[in-house]
């Protein structure tokens, strides 16, 4: 189930113990506001450089400056990009929480500090590498007001020695950060990290087993956030209009897509924007206004998180009901409330599902890597549209604002699809049309756009009662007709969101079923209860909803099946519910993780054995 | 009389149109309700003024008044939404089809209450639209709660007093930097014709409260939104004619009575003077004179205010002069190279 390709472990010359080669975990300790964030990246993009997969994993506080942060690379051969728990190598860069981070590690893991901490008095079962961090970045860093933010450049270079990262990979990673309008930046930077460096290689030995080695598993792969994935998806969907909120973790997705119409969207011969962008005045209004667009025929979106979703309840209930189009990307994060804004989780699946007063369903597409936020977004842009609906793209936070390794994106080979609008020409030829009959028997009755040059064209829209030609009704037969037909669409839509990913494990009589983001978690798993206890797992990814009959299949074909959720209440689990027989919810398991960082396989192997009586 | 006797041609538009191609469907409002005089100068001035009616779109929130976009413009798209959320719906459809002529219509609570956010960031952004507030003081489709312009001690038909002070949509939406603000009464035809059709060629929000009577909750003895209280306390600043950008201004100004306005459109709002001298540029004397009118418990009717200079939204946003619902793929659709650039640049 791995992703990549395994090559053996090696060892080197002058190690008491077997080496960790491309497979250990380092994490950084650091203070928000430091400018760690550029370190740390660096350090990241040199190993990927390196052709070693990695992922990255940044939690920090819903705060602007002074508290903890860490961020957590992970390099592995394996090509597992999922969170690893355990802790090899942590870089402890800050007083308040360093003694806490260097008692949780496992025994015989590594620790960069700086040296006043004198945290080696603590443990005498790790490594310790001290490193007076004052006083290397003085001579580099000759103006002091920089020095807080250079320092950090420091480690760079003591673990790029400890860990055998190659300095010209560090160089180019800089360089790329940087950019190349801040040439003085990345060499003042350069210099903090070869002070690193140096010191490092005339002072320790090395006595812990992580370090890399060269591989060629990242050869034209890119890094990339899902939600600058999103807003490029998004962008070549042909997006007409962006209404939005800021809000964590959200914001940046929309921030991309400001940075890349600004760029791509604007006519070359008059300068003008081919597209709206509007920060709104709250998610109500950046709903509304999203809706507004799609029914005059924009392609239209908003981008926000739960507690929007929650503002946003009323509006999407009018779009489900009165048939407009709009994409909505919820980057899920911690709640209920204002929960923890800047900690991951799987938390809005239930309530999307079926957002908003009366019977309402609302169909969701749920991407698991940035590659399937560029595609899943395109689609949903022509799913709303052709099922005149609102559709949710699910992501979450550890999908939008990490970064990520990826194949570069495919360009859309589908022309766009606008779905059922008719023209003043197909008037021409109608005579007339009724806004809701289902013509085609697909539930999705023909629309016309506002201005369109025709007499017949005209028809009012309204979250009250309507027959199916959009007149105002209260007659019991219209109601029903009326939500039925919308019953009747859902089910359509059951062969048109994106089909379930299903991996069937040779003699396998247990199941995995997962979505979003737990996707690397449970494929690791899958490797673990393989390798470590001989069980075969199959696993089903739900990349959209709603369900449909392959669902039924995987559970029947199981004894049993493990329903991984990212949230306290089972929410996938429970969707489930709705649909399935008893018999197959009596075959149903769950295995919930959240605390608000990214699920891990070790997690998911522990609960499955727990639960499994082994 | 023969029978083979040729009807008398049909009255039509510019557009040859007739004012039955303005009609909506038939209301459902109470008979006397303001809100139906409304309706029926939106229909006058739309026919009169040759606007093609599909090249309009009606917005509107919840309540009574929200109900009439149902009752004129029969050809043009409506769009009925959720309580207090107009501006968002019609900021979104004039996004997309920025060609589209747009016309709400709400009421005291659907703008004052639940929508005042809503209005107020309409108009800071200075969408172009015409925004008419029905204002009669209550809540009619739940049967007669005060709203948040009800007057200090108006009264309930119950005889209940209402007891706190009421918002003033125009000084708020001057103060908000409106760039047309005008207070007309429903039982005032010519006035709000004139007011209509000058927000008809206005390029930014134009804000229109209309005194419009509640005529089952709010028209008795003690109510200050009422027939009578109206006839008895409207203060008409001026008397306006609108002559349109497409008919000859020919007739003489007399220097001292009449101030001409100029619209974006080369239409002029003609204002000639009554019993003050009143200069609708200049927004602190508009504020000024609202203060005024209302200690005196007095409601000025006219235009407010008028700036013909400030760019609205669409200006702002420096969008492309074609409407973004329909720009072909090759607009919307970045090249293939485009996305091949920004690939290596994530590499």
């Amino acid at each position: 189930m791995s992703t990549l390709e395994v090559s053996p472990a090696s060892s080197g010359p002058g190690q008491s113990g077997p080496f960790l080669v491309n497979d250990f975990s380092i994490q950084v300790a650091t203070v928000n506001g430091s400018g760690s964030q550029t370190a740390n990246t660096v350090l990241m993009r040199a190993i990927f450089q390196m052709g070693i997969p990695v992922s990255g994993k940044n939690m920090f506080p819903s705060n602007i400056a002074g508290l903890p942060t860490w961020f957590t690379i992970r390099a592995s051969r394996h090509g597992y990009i999922g969170r690893r728990k355990e802790i090899d190598f942590l870089v402890a860069m800050n007083p308040e929480t360093a003694r806490e981070d260097v008692m949780k590690l496992d025994s015989g893991a590594a620790v960069v500090y700086d040296e006043p901490l004198k945290l080696s008095e603590l443990r005498g079962d790790l490594h310790f590498y001290p490193v007076p961090f004052d006083k290397l970045v003085a001579p580099v860093c000759p103006e002091p007001k920089l020095r807080k933010l250079v320092r950090n450049m420091i480690y760079d270079g003591v673990v790029a020695w400890l860990l055998s990262i190659e300095m010209p990979e560090i160089r180019k990673a800089l360089v790329k950060q940087f950019g190349p309008k801040k040439a003085k930046a990345a060499d003042l930077n350069w210099g903090a990290c070869q002070a690193g460096f140096d010191y490092a290689a005339k002072t320790f030995t090395k006595s812990d087993p992580c370090r890399v080695e060269r591989m060629n598993l990242t050869a034209g792969k890119i890094i990339i956030d899902g939600n600058a994935a999103c807003a490029l998806g998004a962008m070549f969907a042909g997006c007409t209009v962006v209404t939005w909120y800021p809000i964590t973790p959200s914001s940046s997705l929309v921030e991309s897509m400001i940075g890349y119409m600004r760029r791509f969207r604007h006519d070359p011969d008059t300068g003008k924007a081919n597209y709206a962008i509007v920060q709104a005045e709250d998610e109500i209004a950046s709903i509304g206004m999203a809706l507004g667009a799609g029914w005059a025929g924009a392609r239209s979106m908003t981008a926000t998180s739960g507690p929007g979703v929650s503002l946003m309840s009323e509006f999407i209930g009018l779009g489900y009901y009165a048939e407009l189009p709009a994409v909505i990307f919820d980057v899920e994060r911690v709640g209920p409330s204002t929960g923890l804004p800047t900690r991951t989780a799987q938390g809005d699946l239930l309530k999307n599902a079926l957002l908003s007063h009366g019977d309402t369903r609302h169909p969701m597409f749920i991407p698991a890597s940035p590659e399937e936020c560029f595609s899943m977004s395109q689609d949903a842009f022509d799913f709303a549209e052709q099922f005149q609906t609102p559709v949710f793209v699910m992501t979450d936070l550890d999908l939008g604002m990490n970064n990520w390794m990826a194949d570069p994106f495919q360009y859309p080979e589908k022309p766009i699809a606008r779905g059922k609008v008719l023209t003043a020409e197909d008037l021409d030829r109608l005579g007339c049309f009724a806004r809701y009959r289902d013509v085609d028997g697909d539930g999705v009755g023909y629309r016309t756009l506002p201005g369109t040059n025709h007499p017949s064209a005209a028809y009012f829209t309204r979250g009250s009662g309507h027959n199916d030609k959009a007149q105002y009704t209260e007659r019991e037969d219209d109601y029903v007709n009326n939500v039925d037909r919308l019953s009747h669409k859902f089910d359509v839509m059951r062969r048109f969101v994106p089909q379930p990913f299903i991996h069937t494990a040779q003699g396998a009589r247990i199941g995995f079923i997962a979505a979003g983001t737990s996707d690397y978690a449970v494929r690791e798993s899958c490797d673990q209860l393989q390798r470590e206890h001989g069980i075969p797992v199959s696993y089903m990814r739900i990349r959209g909803y709603p369900f449909n009959q392959q669902l039924d299949d995987f559970i029947r074909r199981h004894e049993r099946v493990y329903v991984v959720d990212q949230n306290r209440d089972a929410q996938l689990l429970c969707l489930m519910k709705l649909d399935l027989t008893t018999d197959l919810v009596a075959k149903l398991r769950s295995i919930r993780y959240y605390s608000g960082l990214p699920i891990d396989a070790r997690s998911v192997t522990d609960d499955v054995i727990q639960q499994e009586g082994k | 009389m023969g029978t083979t006797a040729t009807p008398p041609p049909k009255k039509v538009n510019r557009l040859g149109l007739e004012v039955v191609n303005y009609k909506g469907s038939k209301t459902t409002l109470c008979a006397g309700c303001g809100h139906n005089a409304v309706s029926e100068r939106v229909v006058e001035c739309f026919y009169e003024m040759g606007i093609q009616p599909w090249t309009v779109a009606k917005f509107s929130g919840i309540g009574c008044s929200s109900k009439s976009p149902a009752y004129f413009l029969g050809l043009s798209h409506g769009f009925n939404g959720v309580h207090g959320r107009m501006p968002a719906i019609a900021t979104g459809a004039l996004l997309a089809n920025r060609n589209l002529l747009g016309i709400g219509v709400t009421g005291d609570g659907d703008t004052a209450s639940i929508g005042l956010g809503q209005f107020m960031h309409l108009v800071r952004r200075n969408m172009p639209l015409i925004y008419i507030i029905e204002n009669n003081g209550v809540y009619g489709l739940t049967k007669g709660q005060f709203s948040a312009t009800a007057d200090v001690g108006s009264t309930l038909k119950t005889g209940a007093p209402n007891d706190l002070p009421p918002f003033d949509c125009c000084a708020l939406a001057l103060e908000w930097g409106a760039t047309f603000v005008a207070r007309s009464f429903s039982g005032d035809k010519k006035q709000l014709q004139a007011i209509l059709k000058a927000a008809i060629a206005h390029q930014g929000l134009s804000v229109i409260d209309v005194i419009s009577p509640c005529v089952t909750f709010n028209d008795h003895a003690g109510s200050t939104k009422s027939y009578s209280y109206m006839k008895e306390h409207e203060q008409v600043l001026h008397d306006l004619d609108f002559v349109p950008h497409y008919e000859d201004i020919a007739v003489e100004i007399p220097e001292g009575e009449v101030r001409d306005v100029e619209m974006h459109d080369g239409s002029h709002l003609r204002i000639r003077k009554l019993d003050r001298e009143y200069d609708p540029t200049r927004k602190l004397t508009a504020l000024a004179a609202l203060g005024e009118a209302q200690t005196k418990g007095e409601v000025l009717t006219g235009v407010l205010y008028v700036d013909t200079a400030k760019p609205n939204f669409l200006q702002i946003l420096n969008m492309t002069g074609d409407p973004l619902a329909t720009l072909p793929e090759s607009k919307t659709r970045p090249s293939r190279a485009v996305l091949d650039q920004v690939m290596e640049e994530l590499r």
